[in-house]
């Protein structure tokens, strides 16, 4: 079996968001880690793998620097790792990267596609079922429950107040949840390994069946009209008191705002 | 293609079980605005199984239109089936907009759809508005008037940007629930029905579902909840709900939580509140043992009132809190409901 794993680097939001003194996101100042999504995504395959038997290749669309979570996967246990960077692919929206990933992908055997549900810088959860509408394959989103069944894959899909147990044909795209599972350690002898792996790069000329009208800035159908960093609610008033005295204050703004 | 052809506001009416989501109800709503800006009218596309009897409870919320699309493959939410009719109904009757609810289903079946058709998709929007692109003149550059303008947050939150898509049609978005507002309901309100059946030819793309398992569950949608008793990580354990339990029982209120006590196994998903969890604005949120996250404020710094329960003082939390209260929460929560129960019962 060949399994595809999609993933991406993304900066850090939970060590902290830094700002420039203009008030702009400062990218360049927060650690980048491997989105969370795609982790267990990754998790999901390489316990396939271990259960299954597979090869697992990584492919990340970025800067040149992405290469660094390819390596973090190659430790964890895949097989392969794809490194997708060129300049005419930059500032991409979910249509062109789904775009760009869906033409480096068909270079590729594969039975499987997974991805993470959602990047944290985004959170559009778009890109995973949009290369399967490119590659023409069926997708099951928030999986929660992965295993294979000859030449098909069972499903548990994630929905609100309950799960649908789902049986696709492979070729398929699953999109995974961070809840899926707790990812591996890098092993020691994993780092090695992957410290001196050889990474595949490819560009623009790699992508198969892709019009340059998909690609980069100029194939985004949406494009920012604006961005601002968010403006938040002024801060209340904080209290410090005994327990007693808490409540009688919380009571008392309870009656003063006709809640009770 | 001529943007030109391309009329009217169109919604996807989510159903599961035969029952409208409330979602389709804020678009319908959303949709009257956008529509009465453009001089235009909003149809809704209604897609399942024994469900064109649904049609009228849109008309009464404000739909001019529905597109009724009533097959058998489409009886329980499948993103092939779906993306299909809706693929077609974009198809045969070319609307301007499409607006989607940013529930699970519709973050599944908005990007498929979007991909078929070849244009751009705005995730999880919180406001969406008419007006120009780009937003001011710009030399050398064509300004297109009556442009859908989505914003949305991003980051987690930390930022928000506002997207337009002008040279393709639809314009699609999937909206946040609980955000938009719903119209009045007007009982007896009746719209057009159009039957629409594009055919459905099973493939290998309409995977089989196997089984439904529905979560055994009697709670009360925290969305529509007045009053929401939040509880974190410092709540401790899932037997220490009680107290939350307890207080929100005596003020009428519901019990939510974060995203870290439903990774921690103790309360189920449908109560997250936040980015990955539900968006809510009750009258009044307590937030009790919660750090405040950026994610967990995406989800609720809309409510009216905020209370923040919490020992840490430099918690994040009490940066949106109207009244926070630095403390221990086992021994503040059990007194504020004994206070709340004899300040009730005198009422």
């Amino acid at each position: 079996m060949k399994i595809v794993v999609c993933i991406k680097q993304v900066p850090d939001t939970k060590g902290g968001v830094k700002f420039k003194p203009d008030g702009t996101l400062d990218r360049a100042a927060m650690l980048t880690i491997m989105n969370p999504d795609d982790k267990a995504g990754l998790e999901a395959a390489l316990r396939l793998k271990d259960q299954y038997g597979a090869e697992v290749t990584v492919i990340t669309m970025g800067l040149p620097k992405a290469e660094d979570v390819l390596r973090e996967a190659l430790a964890m246990g895949a097989d392969k790792a794809i490194l997708v960077t060129d300049r005419v692919l930059g500032g991409a929206d979910t249509w062109a990267t789904s775009q760009t990933l869906a033409g480096a992908i068909r270079n590729l055997e594969y039975d499987l596609i997974i991805t993470g549900r959602q990047a944290i810088d985004g959170d559009t959860a778009q890109v995973g079922p949009q290369i399967s509408e490119h590659l023409n394959i069926p997708v099951i989103s928030y999986a929660q429950k992965i295993k294979i069944d000859g030449d098909s894959v069972i499903v548990e899909r994630q929905f609100d107040d309950r799960y649908h147990v789902l049986k696709a044909k492979m070729p398929c795209l699953i999109t995974a949840l961070a809840e899926l599972n707790e990812p591996r350690y890098m092993t020691p002898g994993g780092i090695y390994d992957a410290c001196k792996a050889e990474i595949t790069v490819w560009g623009r000329a790699n992508l198969a069946d892709v019009d340059d009208s998909n690609l980069g800035l100029k194939g985004s159908p949406t494009q920012i009209a604006k961005a601002s960093d968010k403006v938040r609610k002024g801060k209340g008033e904080k209290v410090n008191l005994d327990p007693a005295e808490s409540v009688t204050y919380i009571v008392s703004k309870l009656k003063e705002k006709h809640v009770i | 293609m001529s943007l030109e052809e391309y009329k009217g506001v169109y919604v996807f009416a989510q159903q599961v079980d035969n029952e409208i989501n409330s979602i389709a109800f804020e678009l319908v709503g959303k949709g009257k605005d956008l529509a009465a800006d453009l001089g235009t009218d909003v149809t809704a596309v209604l897609v399942g199984s024994g469900v064109r009897d649904l049609a009228d409870q849109l008309a009464e919320y404000g739909a001019d239109r529905v597109i009724v699309v009533d097959d058998p493959e489409c009886k329980e939410y499948r993103t092939e089936p779906y993306a299909h009719a809706l693929a077609s109904v974009i198809k045969k009757f070319k609307p301007e907009i499409f607006l989607v609810g940013a529930t699970a289903i519709g973050r599944d079946l908005g990007p498929r759809v979007s991909a078929r058709i070849h244009t751009g998709l705005t995730a999880d929007c919180t406001q969406l508005d008419i007006g120009d692109f780009p937003l001011n003149p710009v030399p050398g550059k064509e300004q297109k008037h009556n442009q859908l303008l989505m914003t949305r947050p991003a980051f987690g939150g930390n930022t928000i940007a506002t997207i337009a898509c002008p040279d393709f049609r639809p314009q699609m978005a999937t909206v946040r629930p609980g955000v938009m507002q719903k119209k009045e309901r007007v009982p007896g309100a009746k719209a057009e029905i159009v039957d629409f059946n594009p055919g459905f030819t099973p493939d290998d793309k309409y995977v089989e579902i196997m089984e439904v398992v529905k979560a055994v569950s009697d709670t009360v949608d925290i969305m529509d909840a007045k009053i929401l008793v939040s509880g974190g990580r410092g709540v401790g354990s899932p037997e220490n709900f009680k107290i939350l339990e307890d207080l929100a029982e005596v003020i009428g209120g519901t019990v939510s939580c974060s995203r870290a006590v439903v990774d921690a196994g103790w309360k189920p998903k449908a109560l997250q509140v936040g980015q990955t969890g539900k968006t809510v604005r009750p009258n009044v949120y307590f937030a009790i043992g919660i750090s405040g996250a950026i994610q967990h404020l995406a989800g609720m710094e809309e409510s009216d009132i905020i209370i923040a329960i919490n020992k840490d003082e430099t918690a994040p939390i009490f940066d949106v809190a109207d009244y926070g209260i630095v403390g221990d929460l086992n021994k503040i929560v059990p007194a504020l409901t004994e206070k709340l129960r004899a300040e009730l019962a005198v009422k």
